[in-house]
């Protein structure tokens, strides 16, 4: 309980003192100007654009590849000492400090791909990095459907697949979404990988548009783009001897630590109403 | 095991056949080389005490144990009139769940609205046409003596409803794809008495269209719905018989012990 105190107020004085010092800078200017060598009209734009494109190239990659984990864990695979091996080692990834997973995105994507310091690669990391905790919410709410309900599907002549795409899959999703949301509450904070692999700090454009006026109208050059993401531009920031830097720091960890609470907030509101509809 | 003698006029015909089978989890022998007959379009009640094997049994009949690793069948159950062995490794087990239904001990609607609980039988089997569904619905609901208490709430969800009107619309769920055989693994044992009485009075009612097989813990159920009685004990089937002759004057002294109360 002290613990526990002690924790809950070191957050809230370090949020309080962060807020009272960036919340005279959070204007609409701060987030539609790009940065600057001029503290009073540098902006946090090309860094938030950054932070959603990464967060939506990580979703792309992580969630898909997550859940088909996690249910092929649960469903299809056998109970053996592979599968538990498997269970123990994506358990301790979850535990791997992030600047490793960051080393080897330099590796492998930026060199051994060929990927370059782009938006793609930090998108791939960060899904590597959340990986397990997609695979594990999904696995822990798979695991919470009872089994009558799984053998009453059977029992009626489904196929396996039929029962995971009609039962599984749908009365896990409150869990699993959950999970995606958790990870990328994390995910959306992480500078050690983002700098590891060669994120830009100063940075006064941005990615190609997704939609462009002639044929064939989306491109993905955006992908391949230079980039920076929040947290980049608030250590930025911080190594700046100005104080008024100091305080764009301040009003950008605001803004950080907002979406941060607002996605777990919309977590713990989903898997409320969505839980609310299952009663075993 | 030979056939009972029968006293009634009609002539009795064969639905399913189990032919020395025996049931193995891993190395335990839960069944041991039973052989009894279930008569089409009667009632055929499994009693014993717990443990004797008789859900074991029953989840022979739909494969059900092919959901868990470490299971072996010996031995056959043959269904007629196609003569198919259930048990071969050639037959699939979803053709053989396509062709018998299963009520569980626990009602277990789907979080789903009553009308998908339903339909979902007819869904895995890739009926497409909405009318068809529709009308193949509103009949296994009447048939289960349920579209009366939920006529008007088709779309809301199963969850809704009471235990017993749950445990009816799981027998509708099964019906709505006109399985052969329907089996029953203690239907009522989570219901109070007068939802029980409900259950009991339909299964009454559709013995004239599917074979039933039920198992259950309550000797007065046995002997209030089914025309044939089979006790077993641990693994064993010990007795085989019209439900009257076996409740009047069994056979085994083992059977007298446990129907008198002095056992189990």
């Amino acid at each position: 309980m002290v613990a526990l105190m002690i924790g809950v107020l070191t957050f809230v004085a370090l949020f309080v003192d962060m807020a009272l010092d960036g919340v005279g800078r959070l204007s609409w200017d701060f987030f539609t100007n790009y940065p600057s060598r001029r503290p009073g009209q540098a902006g946090i734009l090309s860094a938030w654009v950054g932070s959603t494109l990464v967060m939506l190239t990580t979703a792309f990659f992580a969630v898909p590849l997550g859940v088909a984990a996690g249910v092929y864990l649960e469903e299809y695979a056998a109970k053996n000492w592979i599968t538990d091996v498997i269970e123990i080692n994506i358990t301790n990834l979850a535990g791997v400090p992030s600047i490793v997973y960051g080393l080897l995105a330099l590796g492998l994507f930026v060199y051994q791909f060929g990927l370059g310091q782009s938006i793609l690669a930090a998108g791939l990391t960060l899904a590597l990095l959340i990986l397990p905790v997609v695979i594990v919410a999904t696995r822990e709410a798979i695991r919470s459907i009872p089994q009558v309900i799984r053998e009453g599907s059977y029992a009626l002549g489904a196929t396996q697949w039929q029962t995971v795409r009609y039962h599984i899959l749908p009365y896990s999703s409150a869990g699993i979404l959950t999970g995606i949301i958790i990870g990328m509450a994390r995910a959306i904070g992480e500078t050690a990988p983002i700098i590891t692999i060669g994120a830009l700090t100063f940075i006064a454009f941005l990615p190609p548009a997704p939609v462009q006026s002639e044929p064939p109208f989306i491109s993905f050059e955006w992908l391949m783009s230079p980039f920076t993401v929040m947290p980049i531009q608030m250590f930025n920031w911080t190594s700046r001897p100005e104080a008024a830097f100091h305080a764009n720091a301040a009003a950008a960890g605001l803004v950080l630590v907002i979406m941060t609470l607002a996605m777990n907030g919309l977590a713990i509101w989903l898997r409320y109403r969505l839980r609310r509809n299952l009663k075993w | 095991m030979s056939a009972p003698e029968t006293h009634m006029s009609e002539v009795l015909a064969a639905k399913a056949e189990a032919k020395g089978l025996s049931f193995y989890y891993g190395d335990f022998r839960a069944l041991k080389n039973i052989n009894m007959t279930v008569h089409e379009r009667k009632v055929t009640a499994l009693i014993g005490p717990s443990g004797c094997g008789k859900s074991t049994f029953l989840r022979c009949f739909n494969r059900m144990h092919d959901l868990y690793p470490g299971n072996r069948y010996e031995g056959e159950i043959v269904l007629q009139p196609d003569n198919t062995n259930l048990l071969a490794s050639a037959v699939d087990p979803i053709e053989v769940r396509m062709r018998i239904g299963m009520v569980f001990q626990k009602p277990n609607p789907f979080p789903k609205s009553v009308f998908e609980n339903v339909a979902y039988g007819l869904r895995v089997r890739g009926e497409g046409s909405r009318r068809r569904i529709e009308d193949k619905v509103e009949q296994a609901l009447n048939d289960a003596a349920l579209w009366n208490e939920v006529k008007d709430r088709l779309h809301q969800p199963a969850y809704n409803l009471s235990g017993g009107q749950q445990q009816r619309l799981c027998i509708a769920r099964a019906l709505a794809t006109d399985p052969e055989l329907l089996l029953f693994d203690e239907p009522t044992s989570a219901l109070d008495p007068i939802a029980t009485a409900s259950i009991e009075e339909l299964m009454h009612d559709l013995k004239e269209r599917v074979t039933i097989l039920i198992v259950t813990h309550n000797m007065q159920q046995a002997a209030r719905v089914s025309d044939f009685t089979a006790y077993m004990y641990l693994g064993d089937l010990i007795e085989f018989g019209i439900t009257d002759e076996l409740f009047i004057k069994p056979k085994m002294k083992q059977t007298e012990d446990y129907i008198t109360g002095r056992f189990g």
